[in-house]
């Protein structure tokens, strides 16, 4: 009964969206299914291992526990919105020069995770940067090569700003 | 703080001449890791198939008994359903393993909680969720057991004659008469927990069934081949009608060595029921549930020392539980034998292991097989034996180590150089051990934190046991496709661990050409030879082997036919392939397993060289124990560790990290509650993994003596630092609060229990 499901409206990745689907189904099984965005994961379906997060209005969400209808009107940004023009985001860079991902399963979360983190927090410690990528489960790594990656992105981050303003001088 | 140290290669006679090289060694980038890093990377739960139905199993609700009915709900229209019983199972209602015991489906009795009954298929996932819960099973049930106990016990008979899996006895001199000369004798009990890989992508299948073509399964797997060799017999297939095909995986870890047979065939036979490609994707609560786990273990020790502490007798009597069917216990518990001795010079041993029947979810490979278990109960021993004796942990271990010219348990001569010593030394110095413990000791008495520091030290054989390769006798090689690709086909797997960038490296190498001019050609069994199973951290040492030696054929062949020259350029090679299509066809260079010389394994006696050779580390653990949440945490971990040639070091450094990671939640956090022998915390919410702020500062190290018959010199790594972290751990408890654990997990509650149980003995006071 298609034709009864609301239309719900929101930008993905810059782009704009309209899905038809019922309510209460889940922004994961949306963004996989009805936009076969399928970078986004699913890995335990209750909220615990952040492999489904996305960015909805810039906050990092799992999007196993979002019902599609809290969306709407929504800015939301998942892991194929990270690179610009084939370019590598410079987290993805990161991530593939300091070995931040092995299977790849947790990697899309986790790249949303460390972009909100070093996006609000540019310089992030040790212990932030633990505290940021807290609610991502990698059962590979033991998380050594991905805080690596954060740290080169950070500081790759300030290279390149400091470049910039170099340049603009 | 952590820091990939620079590597050190020592010498040793006999060892490669080519030390030297372009890319094997260099910190080349994953060779699929763009596609994982843009989100483009396609696991099975991402793809679709045109009028793809989904599939859903009914399980059994009871451990035990028989099945006397089976009734659909009228309120689903069943024809809408495809619906398969074991009754539609074309050939045999067996997965293939070791011993053909376990069903593919259950017919009238089940064995186990979550045992696959019945399967069901939909076009609509949703609904065929609800018709799971549409159908009634009424049992008989019949009294299970669940311990290793009971089954010894036999109060209930539920497999074979006695309930035993399988039995070793491993035997060195002689133990009996060892025990008059002993000035110790100390003894000790220990246990492991089941635990669950949790890797993050679920077990996940697609299938589809033609009458003309066969059978064909893409999914999450390690072994295509194994999937194969049980799909022909479950569809009474000729080889040729069976194809499966590896889909990227998210994460492994043996969990998906033999379970993918039964999930491949359970797809495959709603397909064929269907007549529609089906997908079945577990979800994580019965993926936890169904699927196989690290076998539990209790092991028993027995030790003779002289006033020395040099050990003059080992008496070890192992078990396992194996669960409700054979799978894989027979070749963990051979490891599990053949590890518990330990890296230890002993002339009287005697390990009596046996794996025991239980009325629980089949346990199968993980990590480590046998070892973990092993050495987890031998580790704590050793620290136990030098309180005992009086003796420093360390300094007894040192008496002890197996060095150069010394012989194992299973009278295997130690050939090549062994660098325990060196290791340890090294652990020691980079922990700052002993001033870390003298300072641990005055500041506990005062702290509400104990703090301690504890050492294992412990080898991992590398490969299959004994004759197992001969048996794989593995076939691999490269070839040149007309577009100038050239690919490496070998039916092993990458899952995170490096096979498809280690592989490349060493193609690339070994053929004096670039990484990006390599591809992994599908692991697909329509396309590639067996180059045998991802396992027994086998790929790199054996397989690696296998294309090094493919690629210099290829060199010969073209020298031969093409003209190459004995020094050429890129393009000149590319010209030389080329020429060769033209006069013989493509270039293709197939080369098969090739056993090392001298290597003698009984299988009956088990003596002799139990593996090709042997991977050595020292795990360092630094831990806190709160005393008010009698939580225990691990601040700093140090690993040192001789793999042979380490032929990517950032690769190499994540599987030592990861490793370390799933041995501290074995340890600490990881605990399977079986419930009526059901798996009550069957979420990630209450099966607990370490994550981001659990998991200490790792320090890897690394020697390499490079090992003559591995790819480039490289030895087996990935299970080796799963063996460690567990024994160093429960040591650094010991020496932080003075009580000895015996088993793991230790969660909160446990270390709780045992501290209070012990409040006569050591009380860790507030101060």
């Amino acid at each position: 009964m298609s034709e009864l499901w609301p239309t719900i409206r929101f930008t993905i990745n810059g782009k704009s969206c309209a899905v038809q689907a019922p309510p209460m189904k889940r922004l994961l099984d949306v963004l996989r299914e009805d936009l076969r965005l399928t970078g986004t994961k699913e890995g335990c379906g209750e909220g615990e291992c952040g492999s489904c997060s996305v960015r909805l209005n810039g906050e990092l969400v799992n999007s196993c526990l979002v019902p599609v209808l809290q969306a709407e009107g929504a800015d939301l940004q998942t892991v194929e919105g990270l690179a610009t023009n084939g370019v590598l985001h410079p987290l993805q860079k990161a991530f593939l020069e300091q070995g931040g991902a092995q299977c790849g399963i947790c990697t899309p979360g986790m790249l949303m995770a460390a972009a909100q983190l070093i996006e609000r927090n540019p310089h992030p410690s040790m212990a932030e940067i633990r505290e940021g990528l807290a609610g991502n489960l990698c059962r590979c790594t033991g998380f050594m090569r991905i805080f690596e990656s954060v740290i080169a992105a950070a500081t790759q981050r300030d290279e390149a700003a400091a470049e910039k303003v170099a340049d603009a001088r | 703080m952590l820091c990939v140290n620079p590597l050190s290669i020592r010498g040793f006679p006999g060892m490669p001449t080519k030390t030297t090289t372009r890319i094997v060694g260099a910190p080349v980038p994953r060779k699929e890791g763009a596609d994982k890093l843009l989100g483009r990377a396609r696991y099975v739960d991402d793809i679709e198939r045109e009028g793809m139905w989904f599939g859903a199993t009914v399980r059994s609700t009871i451990p035990r008994g028989l099945i006397r009915s089976i009734e659909f709900d009228r309120s689903i229209d069943w024809n809408e359903f495809a619906v398969v019983t074991a009754a539609d199972i074309p050939g045999e209602n067996h997965i293939q393993l070791i011993v053909a015991d376990q069903p593919c489906l259950a017919d009238e009795q089940v064995n186990h909680c979550d045992e696959a009954i019945l399967l069901i298929a939909h076009p609509d996932k949703h609904k065929v969720r609800a018709a799971v819960d549409a159908v009634r099973i009424e049992y008989d049930p019949l009294p299970p057991i669940f311990t290793i106990e009971e089954s010894e016990r036999q109060d209930q008979v539920i497999l074979g004659a006695d309930n035993l899996l399988k039995s070793f006895v491993l035997e060195k001199g002689d133990v009996d008469a060892a025990w008059k000369d002993a000035a110790h004798i100390v003894e000790g009990e220990y246990r492991t927990g089941a635990q669950e890989h949790l890797y993050i992508e679920n077990n996940g299948v697609i299938a589809e069934w033609s009458a003309e073509n066969g059978v064909t399964v893409w999914g999450s797997l390690q072994c295509p081949y194994y999937v194969h060799k049980t799909l022909i017999k479950v569809f009474d297939l000729p080889d040729d009608k069976v194809r499966v095909v590896q889909t990227e995986t998210g994460g492994a870890f043996g969990g998906k060595e033999d379970y993918p047979s039964t999930l491949a065939s359970h797809a495959a036979l709603l397909a064929m029921k269907s007549g529609r490609p089906v997908k079945m994707v577990y979800d994580r609560m019965e993926d936890l549930a169904a699927t196989t786990k690290r076998h539990p273990s209790r092991t028993r020790h027995r030790t003779a020392l002289d006033k020395n502490g040099k050990l003059l007798a080992m008496e070890i009597d192992l078990a396992t539980d194996g669960g409700a069917y054979s799978t894989l216990s027979s070749t963990v518990l051979s490891r599990a034998t053949i590890h518990a001795p330990g890296p230890y010079v002993c002339p009287n041993v005697r390990v009596t292991a046996k794996a025991w029947a239980t009325n629980t979810v089949p346990y199968g490979a993980f990590r480590g097989f046998g070892a973990p278990q092993s050495i987890f109960a031998l580790e704590r021993h050793m620290d136990e034996i030098a309180a005992a004796i009086g003796l420093d942990p360390i300094e007894l271990r040192r008496r002890n180590f197996l060095h150069e010219g010394d012989t194992t348990a299973t009278e295997q001569l130690m050939r090549e150089p062994i660098l325990l010593d060196q290791l340890l030394d090294r652990a020691l110095r980079e922990s700052d051990y002993y001033a870390r413990r003298e300072q641990f000791a005055k500041e506990n008495a005062t702290s509400l934190a104990k703090r301690g520091i504890g050492v294992a030290t412990f080898f991992h054989g590398s490969g299959f046991t004994g004759s197992g390769e001969r048996i794989l006798n593995s076939l691999a090689g490269v070839d040149v496709m007309p577009d100038g690709t050239v690919r490496v086909l070998v039916s092993n797997t990458e899952f995170g661990q490096g096979t498809n960038t280690v592989l490349t490296q060493i193609a690339a190498e070994a053929l004096g050409i670039d990484y990006d001019d390599i591809a992994m050609a599908a692991a697909d069994t329509g396309v590639v030879p067996n180059s045998g199973p991802t396992v027994a951290s086998r790929t790199v040492m054996v397989v690696g082997r296998l294309i090094e030696r493919a690629g210099a054929q290829l060199l010969a062949m073209l020298r031969e036919h093409a003209g190459l020259g004995a020094t050429y350029t890129r393009d000149e090679f590319f010209a030389a392939c080329e020429r060769y299509r033209a006069q013989k066809g493509e270039p293709l260079s197939l080369v098969r397993y090739e056993p090392p010389p001298g290597i003698y394994w009984d299988d009956q006696r088990y003596h002799g060289e139990a593996y090709p050779c042997y991977a050595w580390a020292v795990h360092v653990a630094q831990v806190a124990v709160d005393t008010l949440t009698y939580s225990a945490e691990v601040e700093e971990f140090w690993s040192v560790q001789e793999v042979g040639r380490v032929l990517n070091p950032v690769l190499a450094t994540g599987q030592i990290e990861g490793g370390i990671a799933q041995g501290i939640g074995y340890a600490l956090y990881e605990k399977v509650v079986l419930q009526n022998g059901h798996m009550a915390n069957n979420q990630m919410t209450n099966y607990i993994i370490p994550t981001a702020e659990d998991v200490p500062p790792i320090h890897v190290y690394f020697e390499q003596i490079p090992f003559s018959y591995g790819g480039y010199g490289a030895k087996g790594i990935g299970e080796l630092p799963h063996d460690g972290p567990a024994p160093a751990i429960v040591n650094a408890i010991k020496d932080a609060t003075g009580v000895s654990f015996h088993s793991i997990p230790l969660l909160p509650e446990d270390l709780f229990a045992v501290f209070v149980a012990n409040q006569n003995v050591e009380e860790p006071a507030a101060p």
